[in-house]
């Protein structure tokens, strides 16, 4: 009986996912109705956009790698029970590290990418590493100090690229980064007919699995998901709850700085000021989606990339203008935060049938 | 100095109003019991609402004021009808408010940028009219405080500063007040009391959302002039504002007037030479830095409302 019970709620949050995907889809069907357009055709030019071709599949692949990263980083502190909304923060400090680095230093390329990436992964890890300490020293907590870090980078970097990484023609964004000082590769760009993809996406996908194995194999992971799961328990037994507090919002930071690093280098190879990546958002969708687990992760990530990278071509195919992705991805967020309303929902349904089968069988 | 002064002063009074009538919202909302990290989405919602009320009506014979509070009205009721999503998911299926709150912002950057979209192609709605500022007749004369408070106003700051007034009265002034500072603090002592808690809370999202449009709607009529899609972090901006302010009427007056000038300094430094000395990303980042600053300061005696964030 007990067996049981366990066995239904792991795979209430597998249906719990599946609804909130559903109704976000339906919201976006609704909206696409309500201008006048026909949601079928919609969503085929949707998903048309995002796999329709090697290139394309190669674009959505980039697009996943940064919505990989910033969902493995907020699943990552979800699991110690803290909540990384600064994501987009330390994006652009991560960012920001890396594309200075990509202008200013040249290096053998294997050496230079070591360089590049850590520089990722220290700005990151710094902007993360802040509102851990306050929270772990201070209790101050992490949501608001990370939004407050979100919007110190946000005006450093509106005032920073300019005076510095200046690009020839606009002001508003920083020089493009030659391709040789990118993580763009001429193989993989040729191989996938010129598409955006870059090594960013092989970093994403050793980051899962390592990311995995801290949480699944280590003591750190261990000691991180009991300070998550009982703060008080965790301390009784000796976890040194403030030290993993610190601990885990950095390695978050330090994702989410990865994140920026295949977003800014990689993706665009250049920083446009005055724009919170809304990708730090995003990330939340992914890793609510994924239930804060590396693999289910990856795999929303995919799916939010398709999401995202097709946009554009409905956009040019139908009258449908592109922010529908946005609108569905909020959806389905709002749709996870409320998942009560599907738990009741299915449990309802899942002991009505009990309920009929048990009557079955007193019959027979 | 004093000409500097005097010239900035009307700027960041312009800047402060819709910063602290959507820092009010929130006040309500936190001492109902409601974390409302969706300000920004609610205010975007309300800066849409008025931006499309004004372009729709604007080549009709209406009267240019009417017209314009109309908008405001209509940027107000956007605003509170949109933090009913909020209402609901944190009151009745005690959903995390902070992923709630989330989902409002981005719900309200996608919808009406998705929307705005229809009246034109990039998203962008100018509207032709907007407030003039007006001198106050006989207050304006009087020295030092005249040209600062009384010269060169819109007619929403008063509205704004009337609201903010009255709202002092009703939190702690009135047994309603004190109810709902109670919900905030202690829900299920309000409860045993035979107050209906969740009806409390409803009303403190629903103001938090009205004030919040409202604020958008100061914007786009004021200062602004066009719906962008964005109104660049002056929810969160209004959060800071409320911390700061220690979760107080006159705190948050003080906090966002104090962030207004900041903000405005910042954005006239390239013209004014004595204010270009210190550059402006000090400004601009000063209110988020002074935030976190309070917070470690007031970490041991937090005023924040015990329950906020708690589901009942």
């Amino acid at each position: 009986m007990i067996k049981r019970k366990i066995r239904a709620r792991s795979s209430n949050a597998f249906i719990v996912a599946l609804s909130a995907v559903f109704l976000g889809l339906l919201g976006g069907a609704v909206l696409m109705a309500s201008i006048g357009s026909n949601p079928f055709t919609g969503f085929y030019y949707l998903f048309r956009g995002g796999l329709m071709s090697i290139e394309r599949i190669g674009n959505t692949l980039a697009t996943a790698t940064t919505l990989m990263l910033v969902g493995l980083s907020v699943a990552f502190a979800f699991k110690t029970g803290l909540f990384n909304i600064g994501a987009s923060g330390q994006m652009l400090i991560g960012g920001l590290c890396a594309t200075l680095v990509a202008h200013k230093i040249f290096l053998p390329r294997p050496i230079y990418l070591v360089v590049l990436v850590g520089s990722a992964l220290l700005g990151g890890a710094l902007w993360g590493v802040i509102p851990g300490f306050l929270k772990a020293k201070f209790n101050v907590h992490e949501v608001v100090a990370t939004i407050m870090m979100n919007w110190i980078a946000y005006w450093s970097i509106y005032y920073f690229v300019p005076a510095y990484l200046k690009g020839p023609s606009l002001e508003t964004e920083s020089a493009s980064i030659a391709v040789s000082q990118s993580l763009r590769a001429p193989w993989l760009t040729k191989l996938l007919n010129g598409s955006y993809l870059n090594y960013g996406f092989f970093i994403a996908i050793a980051a899962v699995i390592i990311i995995r194995f801290i949480l699944d194999k280590t003591t750190l992971g261990f000691g991180l998901k009991a300070v998550g799961s009982n703060r008080w328990c965790a301390e009784y037994a000796g976890i040194k709850v403030q030290r993993n507090v610190i601990i885990s919002m950095m390695i978050a930071g330090g994702l989410a700085g990865l994140a920026g690093l295949s977003f800014y280098t990689g993706y665009s190879r250049n920083m446009q000021i005055g724009i919170l990546p809304s990708q730090g958002f995003d990330g939340i969708a992914v890793a609510l989606l994924g239930a804060s687990n590396p693999l289910g992760v990856l795999f929303s990530s995919l799916f939010f990339g398709i999401l995202q990278s097709g946009k554009g071509f409905m956009n040019a195919m139908t009258s449908v203008p592109p922010e529908i992705a946005d609108s569905i991805i909020a959806v389905i967020i709002y749709f996870t935060a409320t998942s009560v309303l599907f738990s009741r929902f299915w449990d309802r349904v899942r002991r009505r049938r009990q309920d009929r089968r048990a009557g079955g069988e007193e019959k027979e | 100095m004093w000409n500097t002064l005097s010239s900035i002063f009307p700027y960041a009074v312009g800047y402060t109003i819709p910063m602290l009538v959507t820092a009010l919202g929130g006040l309500y909302c936190e001492r109902s019991g409601v974390t409302n990290l969706g300000l920004e989405g609610l205010m975007l919602v309300g800066y849409f609402a008025c931006a499309m009320t004004v372009r729709l009506l604007e080549h009709t014979a209406m009267n240019p004021n009417a017209l314009l509070l109309f908008g405001l009205v209509i940027g107000v009721a956007a605003g509170a009808v949109f933090s009913l999503l909020h209402a609901f998911a944190s009151i009745n299926l005690k959903a995390d408010q902070v992923i709630s709150g989330t989902a409002i912002n981005m719900l309200a950057g996608a919808i009406t940028v998705y929307l705005a979209r229809l009246i034109s192609g990039s998203g962008n709605v100018r509207i032709r009219m907007g407030i003039i500022r007006k001198n106050i007749p006989f207050l304006a004369k009087i020295p030092i405080i005249g040209p600062l408070f009384f010269s060169q106003t819109y007619w929403t700051t008063w509205i704004v500063l009337g609201i903010w007034a009255l709202s002092w009265l009703l939190l702690y002034k009135t047994s309603f007040g004190l109810r709902l500072r109670a919900c905030g603090e202690h829900p299920s002592a309000v409860a045993s009391a035979g107050v209906n808690v969740h009806r409390m809370r409803y009303f403190g999202v629903l103001m938090s959302g009205a004030l919040a449009g409202l604020g958008g709607a100061v914007i786009l009529i004021t200062y602004s002039g066009e719906f962008n899609g964005t109104v660049a972090g002056l929810g969160f901006l209004s959060i800071a504002a409320l911390i700061f302010g220690q979760w107080s009427p006159l705190g948050i007056l003080g906090a966002t007037f104090f962030f207004g000038i900041a903000t405005t300094i910042a954005n006239v430094s390239q013209v004014i030479p004595s204010l270009s000395v210190v550059p402006p990303v000090f400004f601009k980042t000063f209110p988020y830095v002074i935030t976190l600053v309070a917070l470690v300061l007031f970490s041991k005696k937090s005023a924040a409302p015990k329950a906020s964030g708690q589901p009942f």
